[in-house]
């Protein structure tokens, strides 16, 4: 015998099931009164540095059928590059930006729409640069454990050619269901949970 | 982030996840996931600085009520119906550390399976004194608490005769987007549990067990409400003491 290693276990994962709006946007579900607005609404005020953009989309499912009751987070760097968090050791954020939105699918179309900035490039673990991306978040009834995936941007090839995540992807064919449309200041990016478009997906 | 105290930033990547822990994405015992589920497999990292940060948030988002959900959505002087119970625990890690300033939402129906959503018809009433959401941030030492009244056991269109054993909704955020948590509590001795097609999505029953919060006889106060105890436990990270290349991490 050794000695024991005497880690935990991680809870395990359940679905968010379809009434996530209670608890998560409360005032989205027309509980009103109990917070004064829904967390993650407004990532940015009047004073947030670097260039406004939307993003758009839709979570589809294996039937190409959206999503109604899906709810994204997402999490990105300010225009800099950094992080609004307390493990972000290489300088402060723009105190300005929450790096982090959170948007319920409409309750009829299932679109979800982010109003942020868009994000500078972030060191990988071995120094070199990231493309801009976004980091995403999405749960929903159906789904037992959130799934990961990232957005890029198209209007960024050169970063993006050299990106060590999208590097990794060995199917390339698979590599565009990370890079977002552009349509003006808006990137649409529709998520595929299941089939041939099926979205890159991460365990991170 | 003052919650933090003057501990030192964290900066090591992620334990990898269990996912033979963790229910898989396809279960078709629990219908919804046979469409909603990827089929191809995910693409491993180990944790970049997108991962190993988060958001972190204060106690400035909290209400005097956010706790307390037997009165946050009452009328003055008046209170939600049902069993009153305090659920509390504590958040640690898989290391066993405190997490301190992790922010828990929580939801659930109320004393009789119906919740407070425009998409839900089930023809329970709704209780006009009760919602149902709640938030807390956990203190230095991981700790957290709140009120509530213990929910009722709630139908559901899966299998023509499925109910769904009392559950309250977890949302929990630790310091890294990579320990982002939705799970959901039960309660010891339900036999609805060992029926029910979405505890039953994990594999484990020893990781279902981990779900199930115990009576706590100790933390009841007497004439007013019973207590439940609830552990959330996150993934650990490295520690950074070893790595030799501080610039990515």
């Amino acid at each position: 015998m050794v000695q024991s290693l005497d880690y935990l276990k991680e809870s395990p994962s359940q679905t968010a099931g379809p009434y996530v709006h209670i608890g998560l946007t409360p005032n989205f579900a027309d509980i009103q009164g109990v917070y004064p607005s829904d967390l993650g609404t407004a990532m940015v005020n009047d004073r947030t540095r670097g260039e406004r953009i939307t993003i758009t989309g839709r979570v589809i499912d294996g039937s190409g059928t959206p999503l109604r009751d899906a709810l994204i987070e997402i999490w990105q760097a300010d225009c800099d590059g950094l992080y609004n968090s307390p493990s972000e050791t290489r300088g402060s954020a723009d105190p300005n930006f929450t790096c982090w939105g959170r948007c319920p699918c409409d309750l009829s179309t299932g679109e979800y729409r982010f109003d942020t900035v868009k994000p500078g490039r972030v060191p990988f673990r071995d120094g070199r640069l990231m493309a801009p991306h976004i980091s995403f978040f999405v749960v929903a009834r159906g789904i037992n454990l959130g799934l990961n995936t990232r957005l890029y941007f198209p209007d960024e090839e050169a970063a993006n050619a050299e990106d060590p995540i999208l590097s990794r992807i060995e199917h390339r064919v698979r590599v565009p269901t990370l890079i977002a449309r552009k349509d003006g200041a808006t990137y649409h990016f529709d998520i595929h949970l299941q089939g041939d478009k099926e979205t890159v997906f991460f365990d991170i | 982030m003052s919650d933090l105290l003057n501990r030192k930033p964290e900066t090591g990547a992620f334990f990898p996840r269990d996912r033979d822990w963790h229910p898989p994405a396809y279960t078709p015992g629990y219908k919804t996931s046979v469409l909603r589920s990827p089929q191809k497999a995910l693409l491993s990292l180990d944790g970049t600085r997108s991962e190993i940060t988060g958001p972190v948030f204060g106690h400035s988002i909290l209400g005097e009520l956010d706790n307390d959900l037997i009165h946050n959505f009452a009328k003055p002087g008046e209170s939600a119906i049902g069993e009153r119970i305090i659920v509390h625990g504590r958040v640690l890690d898989e290391r066993g550390q405190p997490v301190p300033g992790a922010l828990l939402e929580f939801w659930q129906a109320n004393a009789g399976g119906r919740y407070r959503h425009k998409k839900e018809s089930y023809l329970a009433a709704l209780d006009p004194n009760f919602g149902g959401c709640g938030r807390t941030i956990t203190d230095e030492n991981g700790y957290y608490a709140f009120r509530t009244i213990k929910p009722g056991p709630y139908p559901w269109p899966n299998g023509v005769n499925d109910w769904r054993p009392a559950h309250i909704h977890f949302s929990i955020f630790g310091h890294g987007f990579s320990q982002r948590l939705i799970t959901q509590m039960y309660f010891e001795g339900d036999p609805m549990i060992w029926k029910c097609p979405i505890v039953m999505t994990i594999p484990d029953r020893r990781a279902i067990e981990q779900l199930v919060a115990a009576l706590d006889w100790s933390a009841t106060i007497p004439m007013d409400a019973r207590a439940y105890k609830f552990d959330i436990i996150l993934r650990g990270r490295r520690s950074t003491l070893f790595e030799n290349r501080m610039e990515g991490n």
